[in-house]
C-alpha cells in the first residue's frame, strides 16, 4: 500500500525562487488496484513519484510505501518498489540479462534465487531472443522490456510508473498496459502517471488530477463523470485545471 | 557499509567501463602504446640526427688573417671545416643559416702572438642553432690546443717545468652506487610521470561513471536500487581507483621498457656513456606505495568534480584546469635545491613528488616519509568522504 500525507516538496530556484512542485499532496493506493496521477507538463508527477521512490527526500509531510517509511526507512522502500520512469534509462553497454542480473543482485537476490526468477521473467516478457544483446542496439520496445524487468526482478509488493508509454509505439504501448494491468492481477499496488487521457481511463480504478503540485480532484472515473458533468476524461480535466485559481 | 553491495557495483561499473573503446583508448593504448612509441621514435631519432650533424663538416668563413699564414694553414690542415670565401655579410650569412659560424682573425695576430702581446680571435655564431654551435665548439678547441701548446713550447724554452701553469690537478670521483646514480636521475621524472598517469588514467571513468550517467539516464535507474549511496560511491571510486592505478602501471612498464629500448638502440648509434638504468626494485615498490593515497585522492576528488558536474562536456571543463594544477606541482621536484620539509610534506602531490625523488635517489628520511603519506591519507579520506557526501545530494544528482 502507498500512503502520502500533506507530501511536500519545495525547490529553491535562483532565478524563479521557490517552487512548490508538490503542495500538501494526500492520497492512498491499495493492493491489487492501480492508483492513476494525471497531470499536465510541469504538474508536479515525476516529483512525487521520485518521493514515493525516496529518490528525492519531502520538504515536509510524509509517505509509507508497502509499511515503510520514505524519510525514515528509504532503503527499506527501495526495497520494495518497482520503478519505472522516462528518467530510469539502461546501461547501453551492458547486454538485457546482464541489466536485469545487476538490479537482481543490488536487490540482495541470491544467485540460487536470481536465476530461475530471470529465466522466468525473461520467458514471460517474450526477451528470449535479445537476453544477450547489448541494450544500446535495442529498439525502444525492447528497452522497455528490460526495464519493466529490471523492475520485477525482485518481485516487488509497489509498482510506481513514471508515464511508462512514453515514446512508445502503440504496440509496445499495449503490452506495457498489459504489463500494468497483470501487476493488478497479482495484487501489487500500482501508482501510474500519464497525460494521455486514455490511458487513465482504461487503466486506472482511481484517478487523481494534479495541477501547480497539488490534488484537485480524485476519485474513479465514474465519481469524476459523476461530479463534474462530463463524460470525458479530458473534459473533466480541463475544467479541473480552468477552475484552479 | 556493505562489501557485497561495492563488490556487485565495482564489478558491474569495470565490466560497463571496460567495454567502452573510449576507457581502453585512455587507459591501454595512450600510456601503453602511443606514449612510449613518441617517446622512442623522438629520442632515437634525435640521438641519430645529432649524430649526423656531428659528421657534417661545417662551413666556416675566415675573416681577415691574410697576414697570419701559420695560423690559416694550420686550421686548413686539419680538414675538419669547410671554409667559404669572406664576405661582409657574414652574419646574415649565419642568421641565415648559409654558413656555421665566421671566424674574425685580427690583424698581426700571428706576430702578436709571437711577439707575446695580447690578441683575440672572435668566433661569430648563432647562439642555440644547434650546428652552430657544434662548429664553434670545434673552432674553440682548434684554438684552445693551440694555445696550450704555445704555452708548453715557451716554458720548455724558459726551461720552466710544465707544472708551473698547472701546481695540482682537480679530479671527480663518483662515490655513488650506479644504482643511487640512475635512481637520483631517473627520480626525476619517475614520480611526475606516474603522478600524472594517475590523474590522467581517472580523468575518463570519473566523468563517465558520474556526469555520464547523468547525462545517460542512468543515474535515476541506480538510485533506485536499496543499495545505500556510500557502497554505490565506494563502488565507482574502486572502479576509478582501478584505472588510475592501472594506467600509471602500466605506464611505467611500458615507458621503462620504451627507455631501455632507446638506450640499447641510441648506443648503437653513437658511442660514449649514456644515461646508466639501473633501478632498485624496493625503491620503485616504495614510490608506488606512496601513490596509493593519492590515486585514492585523485579518485575521490575527480568522482565529486564528475557527481557536481551537469554533464560530461562540463566535467570536462573542470578536470583539464585540476590536470594543469597537478602537473605543476608534480614537475616541481625537478627544480634543483627544492628539498622535502614539514612545511612542503604537507603540500600535496609535490610532497608525494618530492618523496617519490628521495625514495629513488636512495634517501629514506622516515620522518618526512610518514609525514607525506599520513597527510595524503587524510587527504584522500575527505576527497572521498566529499564525494560521498555530494552523492547524497538531490541538488548535485539533480543538477542537468
Amino acid at each position: 500500500m502507498i500512503e502520502a500525507r500533506q507530501l511536500t516538496k519545495i525547490f529553491r530556484d535562483k532565478k524563479r525562487g521557490e517552487i512548490r512542485a508538490v503542495d500538501n499532496v494526500s492520497f492512498r493506493c491499495l493492493p491489487g488496484r492501480i492508483f492513476g496521477l494525471l497531470g499536465g507538463n510541469g504538474a508536479g508527477k515525476t516529483t512525487c513519484l521520485r518521493l514515493l521512490a525516496t529518490i528525492l527526500q519531502p520538504s515536509s509531510g510524509a509517505a509509507t510505501v508497502a509499511g515503510y517509511e520514505v524519510v525514515t526507512q528509504p532503503e527499506k522502500v527501495r526495497a520494495s518498489i518497482g520503478f519505472l520512469s522516462t528518467g530510469t534509462a539502461l546501461y547501453g553497454r551492458l547486454t538485457a540479462r546482464e541489466l536485469v542480473e545487476y538490479f537482481g543482485r543490488l536487490h540482495g537476490l541470491s544467485e540460487e534465487v536470481l536465476r530461475p526468477r530471470l529465466d522466468a521473467l525473461f520467458a514471460a516478457l517474450d526477451m528470449n531472443e535479445f537476453r544477450d544483446g547489448r541494450c544500446d542496439k535495442l529498439s525502444s520496445g525492447m528497452k522497455q522490456k528490460v526495464s519493466i524487468a529490471r523492475t520485477l526482478i525482485h518481485d516487488p509488493a509497489v509498482m510506481i510508473f513514471d508515464e511508462p508509454t512514453h515514446g512508445l509505439d502503440v504496440l509496445a504501448a499495449r503490452a506495457v498496459a498489459r504489463f500494468i494491468r497483470d501487476c493488478r492481477a497479482q495484487g501489487k499496488t500500482v501508482i501510474f502517471s500519464t497525460h494521455v487521457m486514455s490511458e487513465m481511463e482504461k487503466l486506472c480504478d482511481t484517478i487523481a488530477i494534479l495541477h501547480r503540485g497539488r490534488i484537485m480532484a480524485e476519485g474513479s472515473l465514474g465519481q469524476l463523470r459523476e461530479r463534474f458533468g462530463c463524460q470525458d476524461l479530458e473534459d473533466i480535466f480541463v475544467r479541473v485545471v480552468e477552475e484552479t485559481p | 557499509m556493505s562489501r557485497r553491495f561495492i563488490g556487485i557495483v565495482y564489478r558491474k561499473e569495470l565490466r560497463d567501463l571496460l567495454r567502452d573503446r573510449r576507457t581502453l583508448v585512455s587507459m591501454i593504448v595512450m600510456p601503453v602504446i602511443v606514449v612510449p612509441l613518441l617517446m622512442t621514435g623522438f629520442g632515437l631519432a634525435s640521438v641519430k640526427l645529432g649524430g649526423k650533424v656531428r659528421q657534417e663538416i661545417p662551413k666556416v668563413m675566415v675573416l681577415g688573417g691574410e697576414d697570419s699564414t701559420n695560423t690559416v694553414a694550420a686550421l686548413r690542415a686539419l680538414k675538419s671545416f669547410a671554409f667559404v670565401p669572406p664576405s661582409p655579410d657574414f652574419t646574415n650569412l649565419i642568421s641565415d643559416k648559409k654558413i656555421n659560424a665566421a671566424l674574425g682573425i685580427p690583424t698581426n695576430f700571428d706576430a702578436a702572438v709571437q711577439a707575446g702581446e695580447p690578441a683575440a680571435v672572435t668566433i661569430y655564431t648563432y647562439e642555440g642553432e644547434f650546428k652552430s654551435t657544434i662548429a664553434a665548439q670545434s673552432l674553440d678547441q682548434f684554438f684552445r690546443s693551440r694555445r696550450d701548446h704555445l704555452v708548453a713550447e715557451r716554458l720548455a724554452e724558459r726551461h720552466l717545468p710544465q707544472k708551473l701553469l698547472a701546481p695540482f690537478d682537480i679530479r671527480q670521483a663518483n662515490v655513488a652506487s650506479p644504482k643511487k646514480v640512475s635512481g637520483n636521475m631517473i627520480g626525476m621524472i619517475l614520480p611526475y610521470l606516474v603522478i600524472v598517469m594517475c590523474m590522467t588514467g581517472a580523468i575518463y571513468p570519473s566523468i563517465d561513471l558520474t556526469a555520464g550517467e547523468k547525462e545517460r539516464g542512468t543515474m535515476e535507474t541506480l538510485l533506485c536500487s536499496p543499495v545505500a549511496r556510500a557502497d554505490l560511491v565506494l563502488g565507482k571510486g574502486l572502479v576509478v581507483l582501478t584505472v588510475s592505478l592501472a594506467t600509471a602501471c602500466l605506464s611505467l612498464f611500458s615507458n621503462g621498457a620504451a627507455l631501455l629500448m632507446l638506450k640499447r638502440l641510441a648506443g648503437n648509434a653513437v658511442k660514449g656513456n649514456l644515461l646508466p638504468l639501473t633501478l632498485d626494485p624496493s625503491s620503485l615498490l616504495a614510490v608506488l606505495v606512496m601513490m596509493l593515497p593519492l590515486a585514492i585522492f585523485f579518485s575521490g576528488a575527480m568522482l565529486a568534480v564528475g557527481l557536481y558536474s551537469r554533464s560530461a562536456k562540463e566535467a570536462n571543463s573542470y578536470l583539464q584546469p585540476m590536470l594543469i594544477c597537478t602537473v605543476i606541482p608534480a614537475l616541481a621536484a625537478a627544480l634543483p635545491g627544492l628539498d622535502l620539509n614539514y612545511g612542503l610534506a604537507l603540500v600535496p602531490v609535490l610532497n608525494v613528488s618530492l618523496a617519490g625523488r628521495e625514495i629513488m635517489s636512495g634517501l629514506f628520511h622516515w620522518n618526512y616519509i610518514a609525514v607525506v603519506f599520513g597527510s595524503m591519507c587524510l587527504y584522500a579520506a575527505l576527497a572521498v568522504a566529499l564525494a560521498a557526501a555530494l552523492f547524497k545530494r538531490e541538488y548535485v544528482l539533480f543538477r542537468t
